[in-house]
């Protein structure tokens, strides 16, 4: 065999990767490259100009609303850190049956659609919403409070909406810290406070960080929870991008704004990368890497670290110590742990604020009325007879299930064997080739919008259900490949080896023995993207150009005219919906773990 | 109080999870300066028990005494009890001399003889050159020393140590078993220890405790679970054994006879609570039964055929099937070149009374 043969010989086997590679580069970097040059050219022309660049800085107004956006999503992101914080402490360190029942309520607001619960936030923080109703009826306020529309609706609504994310990433990184390590520490005389605040704490920061960069990234991106809930004083960058193109057909500014946006972002990713790696990402626990701590500044930083984590240890143990001396722990009985309590409590309290809320859209659903008030005026189904004798209405939610049917069909299709040929072959480049498959995800998703709505206009895609399936499988395809990579990784190879020397063809291995034991993993990743694809509006926005809409792009164009009962009954559905789904999915999950 | 001569005492300890029984009615008592071993197979509940000594774990019954008071509830950090986990735990994000220093911090003291303190203990387990490295850094070995420095420089009264030669190699546990048998020499510390090595337990151990289904099986010292297992899963568990059914015949003094199935009579030390007609069964331990000439004589003689004889270095197993067919095995030192014994042939093996010992459960 040639040299080059055989240099060539691993690239065979990773022909799976071919159709992904193709697929992003046609419906993903080429028209995002294409809005991005747009914003350096004469419009309508191939002459290079900075005019675009020079509009963007000199106007106060871009550089008061990046100011705006950088703010509000670093608010978002610590809210939705904090909030998250003890939840996730909570289910990483419960029992097992207790984590799989509370997870259901993270998970639940998760996959919730961001309009449901923003209509939520609007039933209950309104004028005459739940709770200015019940802080009146209770006699603490005399006049409604402003609640919505301004920066704390904003902020209520976006935590909310991120702090699952936030929960998840951070639970992913704890679960692999090891139970051990708090308790070697109890043995060697640290206390309660000593043995979270140096020892989990400092390994849990890694999870926190890329939860943070995760909520703060796709914060940047937020326009739905603005739009709605937010005043003029809270316009996101993303709603100047839609304003540019929807209303003024200015594509190069569009794409001025977009690099604005992207650079962003990107900076966020440097400063992250630069400071902790980008494995912490997939959920790795990692310390300074190497031997010991060379570089100064990490020193000197790891050194004040040190003493803080160790004076707030303190501080929650004289608290103990405190406590224990009013209420002695005796050595005779088993007594429950105070602070265990506190969390539980804590944490409590967090997922009511994340469950809760969405449940005020049921009673709304059943009002005579014709607006949004509470308490609802029962009893009337006429909002859902409204949603099922709507043409449009209903085309939307046909239009929908078979776009998310066929998008996250298509994204398996291409997404699953490039996930197998990442875990199984080595190959050159395979750090790259993930970054490109995964940038979907990091890139705000508007920019992605946008450079397809304009590349779709020249193909003539624009308002068709295809120009949707491909849209949305560029979305879908960077989760089922992390979805089905992670569940390779736990996949013992053996197994396959094994049903190879018993004869099977790679072929039969796959169907017989491969595919049979990861169902449970890649019905999640189906699940997944579908959803991915149901929930989507950024895209639908653009590219339906206002024929073919999606629920979402339906509900979104209602909610901006009135928010109204019919979308109470709309989410409704869509809740009994997404409910079934998880439902579903964990029954399917732990009926394969009982196996 | 009784327990106050004890360094470590348990009381009819218990712990369910569920219908899962992990541990019951255990009990012993642990003596300044001893080495005692949990000995047993994987979960028999002996990382339970520790656990629980440990403070880690709350039984659901029974009581934990250290040094003479009350502990079973206690927290961890209250009981002046070290211990070495079995994947070491190690922080992760602190180098090792900050692992070292931790159990010290938490006590105060001040960094002068913090550094003394830990310098001092990796002298004992010669590794002064890796104060600056992460964990991740070092080998298993080398780990295994930290996590025992770790565990050491405190002087906690009692170290606790689960399976923590378990990650190792097979060499390098060797040379780990001498050395934790050797500080333990040296400085005298107070372990309970576990493993699943019945061998490295008899290599280590003052004493064993032999644990089987959350139960403490038999207590003594390697040679009294050797020469004088109480059960049939101790006697298989620590050493080779042959057992053959039997039926008592008479108790005289000091001297029990018993009848094999075939008739041959076996005599055996009385045992406790033995009584006449009652079914039983003796074992004796390979290296024990010899292949007797025509001409031989011993107390206790069985014949049978010969089964096979396998030449194992340094010494030779003959297998042979006796009294209803049940299949022994003797085991003697190859003195030179086996002939004239051939398979199926008939055989005579024999024992001493002394090495005899009749098992009831
Ligand atoms: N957290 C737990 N939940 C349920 N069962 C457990 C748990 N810990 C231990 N067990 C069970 O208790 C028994 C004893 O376990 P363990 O003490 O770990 O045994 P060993 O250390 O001797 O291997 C085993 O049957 C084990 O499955
Ligand atoms: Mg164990």
């Amino acid at each position: 065999m040639s040299a080059l043969a055989q240099r060539l010989r691993p690239w065979r086997a990773a022909w799976p990767l071919i159709p992904v590679l193709l697929f992003l580069g046609v419906v993903f970097l080429y028209p995002v490259g294409q809005l991005l040059m747009l914003s350096g050219l004469e419009k309508g022309t191939s002459v290079l100009t900075l005019a675009h660049y020079e509009r963007l800085f000199t106007s106060n107004l871009y550089f008061r609303v990046l100011v705006i956006t950088l703010e509000t999503s670093a608010w978002c992101t610590f809210f939705a850190i904090v909030g998250g914080y003890p939840v996730a402490y909570l289910l990483a360190t419960t029992s097992e049956r207790r984590r799989n029942n509370l997870m259901i309520w993270v998970l639940l607001p998760f996959w919730t659609s961001f309009l449901v619960r923003t209509f939520a936030w609007i039933v209950l923080l309104g004028r005459n919403g739940a709770i200015n109703k019940w802080l009146q009826a209770l006699g603490l306020t005399d006049a409604p409070l402003a609640l919505i529309y301004n920066f704390t609706g904003v902020m209520i609504g976006m935590s909310h909406a991120l702090m699952p994310l936030a929960i998840l990433t951070m639970v992913s990184v704890m679960e692999n810290i090891d139970a051990n390590l708090p308790r070697a520490a109890a043995t060697l005389g640290a206390r309660g406070g000593q043995a979270f605040w140096r020892i989990y704490f400092p390994l849990s920061l890694p999870g926190v960080a890329a939860a943070g960069l995760l909520v703060f990234i796709t914060a940047l991106g937020f326009f739905i929870t603005p739009a709605l809930l937010g005043g003029r004083l809270q316009t996101m960058i993303t709603q100047i991008i839609i304003t540019q193109v929807q209303e003024l057909l200015n594509w190069a500014f569009a794409g001025a704004v977009s690099m604005l946006l992207l650079v962003t972002a990107l900076i966020v990713f440097y400063f992250y990368d630069r400071a902790l790696g980008m494995s912490t990402l997939a959920g790795e626990t990692t310390t300074s890497q190497g031997g010991g701590r060379r570089n100064p500044i990490a020193a000197i930083a790891a050194w004040i670290g040190d003493i803080l984590l160790g004076l707030i240890g303190r501080i929650c143990d004289a608290v103990s110590i405190v406590y224990e001396r009013l209420v002695p722990r005796p050595a005779d009985r088993l007594t429950r742990q105070w602070s265990r309590t506190v969390l539980g409590v804590v944490a409590f309290l967090i997922i009511g604020f994340l469950a809760a809320p969405t449940f005020f859209i049921v009673p709304v659903s059943f009002t005579t009325d014709a607006f949004i008030e509470w308490p609802p005026k029962f009893y009337s189904m006429r909002w859902y007879d409204a949603y099922f004798d709507s043409p449009i209405w209903m085309a939307a939610t046909v239009r929908s299930l078979v776009v998310a049917t066929a998008s996250a069909g298509l994204a398996m299709l291409i997404g699953a064997p490039a996930a197998f040929v990442l875990v199984r072959q080595r190959i050159m480049g395979k750090t790259a080739m993930l970054a490109f498959i995964l940038s979907p995800l990091i890139i705000p998703r508007i920019i992605i919008a946008v450079a397809l709505f304009y590349f779709y206009a020249r193909v003539g895609l624009i308002g068709t259900s295809i120009g949707l399936i491909l849209g949305h499988a560029v979305l879908a395809i960077p989760y089922v490949v992390v979805t089905v990579m992670a569940v390779l990784k736990n996949y013992d190879e053996r197994l396959d080896q094994a049903a190879g020397s018993l004869g099977a063809t790679p072929l039969r291995t796959l169907w017989h023995i491969t595919i049979p034991l990861i169902r449970s993993g890649l019905v999640a990743a189906f699940l997944f993207a579908f959803i991915t694809s149901f929930d989507e509006l950024t895209i639908a926005l653009f590219v339906s150009g206002g024929l073919a809409t999606t629920l979402p792009k339906q509900m979104w164009d209602d909610a901006l005219l009135k928010v109204n009962p019919t979308l109470a009954a709309v989410s409704t559905i869509l809740l009994v919906f997404i409910t079934i789904v998880i439902l579903l999915a964990e029954y399917l999950r732990r009926r394969s773990v009982v196996r | 109080m009784t327990n106050a001569k004890h360094k470590l005492t348990v009381r009819d300890l218990r712990k369910t999870y569920g219908p899962v029984v992990a541990l019951t009615e255990a009990a012993f008592d642990l003596e300044e300066g001893e080495f005692l071993t949990l000995l047993g197979p994987s979960g028999s509940g002996k990382t339970t028990m520790l656990m629980i000594i440990a403070g880690l774990i709350q039984p659901d019954r029974g009581e934990v005494w250290i040094d003479g008071k009350l502990a079973t509830f206690a927290p961890s950090y209250k009981r002046d009890i070290g211990m070495v986990f079995q994947n070491y735990a190690l922080f992760p994000h602190m180098t090792v001399y900050e692992n070292i220093a931790f159990p010290l911090r938490m006590r105060n003291m001040a960094t002068d003889k913090i550094r003394q303190e830990v310098g001092r203990v990796l002298d004992i387990v010669r590794l002064p050159q890796v104060a600056d490295r992460l964990p991740r850094a070092l080998s298993g070995g080398q780990q295994q020393r930290i996590a025992l420095a770790r565990c050491m420089v405190y002087r906690p009264s009692i170290i606790l140590m689960d399976e923590p030669l378990g990650a190792l190699d097979k060499k390098l546990r060797d040379q780990m078993q001498l050395e934790i048998k050797q500080l333990h020499t040296e400085l005298g510390i107070t372990a309970l220890y576990v493993t699943h090595d019945q061998e490295e337990a008899m290599i280590m151990s003052d004493r064993i405790c032999l644990m089987n289904e959350a139960r403490i099986e038999q207590l003594g010292t390697p040679a009294d679970l050797y020469f004088k297992p109480r059960t049939v899963f101790a006697a298989g568990f620590l050493g080779e054994s042959n057992l053959l059914e039997a039926t008592v015949e008479a108790v005289v003094g000091d001297r029990t006879t018993v009848k094999t199935p075939d008739g041959a009579l076996v005599r055996a030390p009385t045992a406790d609570g033995i009584a006449v007609g009652q079914a039983v069964k003796l074992m004796v331990r390979p290296e024990r039964l010899a292949l007797l000439g025509p001409a031989d004589s011993a107390d206790n003689v069985v014949e049978g055929t010969l089964d096979q004889v396998i030449m194992v270095g340094g010494v030779t197993k003959y297998y042979a099937r006796v009294a209803g067919d049940r299949a022994v095995s003797a085991t003697r030192l190859t003195l030179g070149p086996i002939s004239g014994l051939e398979r199926g042939q008939r055989v005579r093996l024999g024992w001493s009374a002394d090495s005899t010992v009749l098992l009831t459960a």
